[in-house]
């Protein structure tokens, strides 16, 4: 019989640390000039350094150590005034060097912190995760391992290399261990990493993708008795690629630590490697002998000390942070906290801003962005960002409804139009010939049109039969294709028929 | 013409008593002659080096101005990067490796239209002192065929002292251009670390290695060293600061007033007399010329060797770790179903020799966890007394001197079976490399009981190399004063084949 979750929790205190791994957006390499676009032709993006050919040197990106001062300065960290790279040696074909230019303990940012807020059986809770380091290190390159079974290096005939992600600069996000969170642990671990995610775009260091690894989250977990002060034995689950995925797996875990230890079977302290469709963990490298990475200080690169000054600009110049900017603009714009959320989950909050700032009603276009768009987009299975239309577009549409210029349902044949290439919302109107009719002496042809066409129903209105009205608003609105305002031509429609509207 | 200095040469080509052609095509007919004997060069690159000589004389007679190097034929490393040209460090590891770059020494000595001859031989990347650890053969030394021309860079040292090329290329870790220089008559230079960029030079020890001038002359090294130093935002490490004023300092050669401190720690016992016979002699020349001799001290320099092969090995044990097969170089037991690690580890057992495979070993041991602190930690606390000790004699003195070696030349498998008395052979050279400041040496004449040649070293403080040249040039010219002729004019004439 199968644990479950509360089994685990009534019995079990987890402890978390999370490792979270950023490729930061740096048009160039780590230690050279290279391109870091992603998607290219194997090994077309590389030169002498990231090929580790004889002789070659690295030197330092300066725009990376920028972004990680950023990271560790949004991070509450400490800077170091100096801080050195240093060699972490080991042998494996897609890292050319055979070694990896990271830090180890001279870290560039230390002791920060993040809060993050869940919603738990008490209301909203904030917990507070400590950060233990922020520091710098390179990619390495891609091995595809081709035949055998399981796409690893074990069992394949043969493996194809591609070192253009090789020396791509990664940012690496480490928490001190995290106790405390209880049965939240998931949702926190999963709101820490959110929170992770949105500092980091805000302060736009990285494309944070976690589908296309550009964010990495490893999630470490223990378990001990609870009321226990010792440690339990950990696994790091790597291969967590969504924000669903660090709840899931982070739940996964407890339950099969729980069930090992209710066994009084110990947990391996190992590497394991998370399965999206299953949501279980399989067995990967163990960590039981720790392995020897013989790290000492780079000799090819000298130390980073970053100027004070440099600090305090960068500083200066943060942006507001991303729990902050949401509550400020939840106050600003009314909003209730269950649209906030639905906003949030849906990631449309920084397009409605755009929209608010291009002059919108934020209600209006938090429902354009929430509604028609969204569901274009759930359609074309593309997110919000990747369609075809601005917030300057929406916000334009939201004013043409507002000066009644366009209806509700012409409006949604416009961002259809936009959406679909064919220009900017004017253009859109002008090239459909979508335009609200509202001379009434068109509408009144229509009306006496329809009544002539179908004089029975006319009829039972004038005998003050309502509901029959329906039928025929219909039929001029066909008249009309539709661009007639509903509202009116039942003004019309019931005063032609000696019925007064109300 | 080949037995002329380089800027003897040079004053040749500016006066157009001949070109670049000539004296590249004369410099490969000696080559052609003599290197049977001598296995200075690994490739000699006959119709690059002509192409360049031609070019050169083009512009010559075309009116450009040209450097004062221009034309001039020169003899490279084999550890340096040079495009299209086979690069192998003297290791089997790299046997047909064509590098598709330049270092930026090599993009150095073409913008100054420096005629590259070829690659010389060498200690397996760069591990040695007598040039027997190449994978290629020893290198031979022109004064005794049957002795070391020292190491690493024999091979530089050897084609200089054969009149095979009247300039060369080096890199000093630990001594091996110093050395190498001592015991061929010759003159080499290791600027101060980051004068002259490493990019491109194949790494034994990044924190150590320094390439540098050899020639015939402190004139003929200064006028390379303008050529080739100066700032590389390809190399981390690079100083960013203008190139001091050597080719100034090596034509002044005055030494009136300067202070020259003899290391007590660098003398007498384990020294060879004749060595020792040649040294008092210099000091005295350099008094008569005007210097003061003073003695200083440098109490922790009996741990630099120590020091040293813990650093150099470590740092190497690293740097090497990316001759993997993988993406160049030598590649052995790849047959169906053979893993990648097989074929690394396969790759590794026959592509390094001994003296590599000893020096990796070390280093693996040294950075390992539990160990660190014991051997690398306290190696780099050492370094840090060492560059203490220099800092406190410079107080007492401008430039400090001392032997180059403790003996000349030795029988070439002598001490091949003996690490540690190889590694002794560059005691006095080390400590210079351990504070990252500069090194020359140059001839002091021929030790009495061997009749072979004798370095005399100048230690300057970092970013004060012109004091070297200073003093060199000083001492050269007291010491031709006195013989009536360059040291190279007594060695055995070479069988000409």
């Amino acid at each position: 019989m199968a644990l479950t979750y509360d089994d685990v929790i009534a019995k079990y205190e987890p402890v978390l640390g999370l490792e979270v791994h950023v490729e930061l957006n740096t048009q160039s390499k780590m230690f050279c000039g290279c391109s870091t676009i992603f998607g290219g032709q194997p090994n077309t993006q590389t030169c002498p350094v990231c090929l580790a050919l004889p002789g070659a040197l690295p030197t330092v990106n300066e725009k990376a150590i920028e972004s990680t001062i950023k990271i560790g300065l949004a991070l509450n960290c400490s800077i170091a005034p100096f801080s050195r790279f240093a060699r972490k040696n080991y042998f494996y074909p897609d890292m050319p060097k055979n070694f990896q230019i990271s830090q180890y303990d001279e870290p560039i940012c230390v002791n920060g912190y993040v809060d993050v807020e869940i919603e738990t059986d008490e209301g909203p809770k904030s917990f507070r995760i400590e950060v233990e380091r922020v520091h710098m290190e390179e990619d390495t390159g891609k091995s595809l391992h081709v035949g055998g079974a399981t796409g690893r290096i074990h069992g394949a005939e043969y493996s194809l290399l591609d070192y253009n992600r090789a020396g791509i600069p990664l940012v690496e996000i480490v928490t001190k261990i995290v106790p405390g969170t209880g049965k939240y642990a998931p949702e926190v671990a999963k709101a820490y990493v959110a929170e992770l995610r949105d500092i980091l775009r805000s302060l736009g260091v990285s494309d944070v993708k976690m589908e296309q690894g550009s964010l990495r989250c490893d999630a470490n977990v223990s378990l001990r008795l609870i009321g226990a002060q010792t440690l339990g034995t950990r696994s790091e689950t790597k291969n967590v690629n969504s924000l669903r995925s660090v709840e899931r797996a982070i739940r996964g875990e407890m339950i099969r630590h729980a069930e090992l230890l209710n066994k009084g079977e110990r947990v391996v302290q190992e590497t394991r490697h998370f399965q999206e469709e299953s949501g279980l963990t399989r067995s990967g490298r163990s960590k039981e002998q720790a392995e020897d990475y013989r790290y000492f200080p780079e000799p090819d690169l000298v130390p980073v000390a970053p100027d004070a000054a440099w600090i305090e600009t960068l500083r200066a110049g943060l942006p507001e942070r991303p729990s902050i900017h949401r509550k400020r603009l939840q106050e600003a714009w009314a909003v209730p906290d269950k649209e906030m959320a639905a906003m949030i989950n849906a990631d449309v909050l920084n397009i409605v801003e755009a929209t608010v700032i291009a002059g919108a009603d934020p209600t209006k276009a938090r429902s354009w962005w929430l509604g028609e768009i969204s569901r274009i987009a759930n359609d074309k299975d593309v997110t919000i960002a990747e369609l075809n239309i601005t917030p300057a577009d929406v916000a334009e549409i939201v004013a043409l409804v507002s000066a009644g210029d366009l209806t509700d349902k012409l409006a949604r044949q416009v961002i259809e139009g936009v959406i679909a290439g064919e220009g900017k919302p004017a253009e859109v109107i002008a090239a459909r010939g979508i335009k609200v009719v509202n001379d009434d002496g068109a509408l009144m042809a229509a009306i006496e049109k329809v009544c002539a066409e179908q004089p029975e129903t006319a009829a039972k209105i004038r005998n003050g039969h309502l509901p029959a009205a329906g039928a025929l608003i219909g039929a001029v609105m066909k008249e009309t294709k539709g661009q007639a305002d509903a509202a009116r031509v039942r003004e019309l429609l019931l005063g032609h028929l000696g019925q007064a509207s109300n | 013409m080949i037995h002329l200095s380089a800027s003897e040469m040079a004053a040749k080509l500016v006066a157009g008593e001949t070109t670049s052609v000539a004296l590249t095509q004369a410099h490969l007919d000696r080559i052609a002659a003599v290197d049977t004997d001598v296995h200075a060069f690994l490739f000699v690159d006959t119709e690059g080096a002509l192409e360049q000589a031609r070019a050169v004389d083009a512009k010559r007679a075309a009116g450009e101005k040209l450097s004062p190097l221009a034309g001039l034929p020169l003899a490279l490393k084999d550890v340096m990067v040079q495009k299209g040209v086979p690069t192998t460090a003297g290791s089997k590891i790299l046997e047909g490796w064509r590098p598709p770059y330049d270092s930026t020494v090599v993009s150095n000595l073409k913008r100054n239209d420096i005629v590259i001859l070829g690659k010389t031989n060498m200690d397996e990347f760069a591990m040695g002192s007598s040039t027997e650890n190449s994978a290629y053969g020893p290198t031979h030394n022109p004064w005794d065929l049957t002795r070391i021309p020292g190491g690493s860079g024999g091979g530089s040292s050897a084609a200089l002292a054969a009149f095979e090329a009247p300039l060369a290329i080096g890199t000093d870790t630990g001594g091996s251009i110093r050395q190498p220089a001592a015991v061929t008559g010759t003159v080499g230079v290791k600027p101060t670390y980051g004068g002259v960029s490493r990019f491109g030079l194949i790494a034994f020890s990044s924190s150590l290695d320094q390439a540098g001038p050899c020639a015939r002359t402190v004139l003929d090294a200064a006028l390379l060293h303008e050529a080739i130093a100066g700032h590389d935002p390809k190399d981390s490490t690079s100083i960013n600061a203008p190139v001091p004023a050597v080719v100034k300092a090596a034509k002044s050669g005055d030494v009136k007033g300067m202070k020259i401190g003899v290391v007590k720690e660098l003398n007498g016992d384990g020294y060879q007399s004749g060595v020792r016979t040649r040294f008092d002699e210099s000091l005295e020349l350099l008094a008569a010329a005007g210097a003061e001799i003073v003695e200083v001290s440098a109490p922790n320099f009996e741990y630099a060797l120590a020091a040293y092969y813990l650093i150099a090995p470590s740092e190497c044990s690293s740097n090497l770790a990316r001759f993997d097969a993988m993406r160049y170089g030598l590649r052995v037991g790849d047959v169906d179903g053979a893993s990648a690690e097989s074929v690394m580890n396969l790759t590794r057992e026959v592509g390094f020799g001994r003296e590599v495979k000893r020096r990796i070993i070390l280093g693996t041991y040294a950075l390992s966890s539990g160990y660190y602190d014991a051997y690398y930690g306290s190696a780099q606390k050492v370094r840090t007394l060492i560059t203490q000790d220099f800092n406190k004699a410079f107080e007492k003195c401008d430039v400090m001197v001392s032997p180059t070696c403790p003996t000349t030349a030795f029988k070439i498998g002598e001490k091949s079976d003996d690490p540690i008395a190889m590694y002794l052979n560059d005691i006095a050279t080390i400590p210079v490399n351990l504070a990252g400041i500069g090194g020359m040496s140059l001839p002091s004449g021929l030790a009495p009981e061997d009749g072979l040649p004798v370095g005399f070293q100048i230690m300057a403080p970092a970013m004060a190399d012109e004091r070297m040249y200073l003093v060199g040039a000083a001492l050269e010219a007291a010491l031709l004063t006195k013989w009536g002729a360059p040291l190279l004019s007594l060695a055995p004439e070479l069988v000409v084949k």
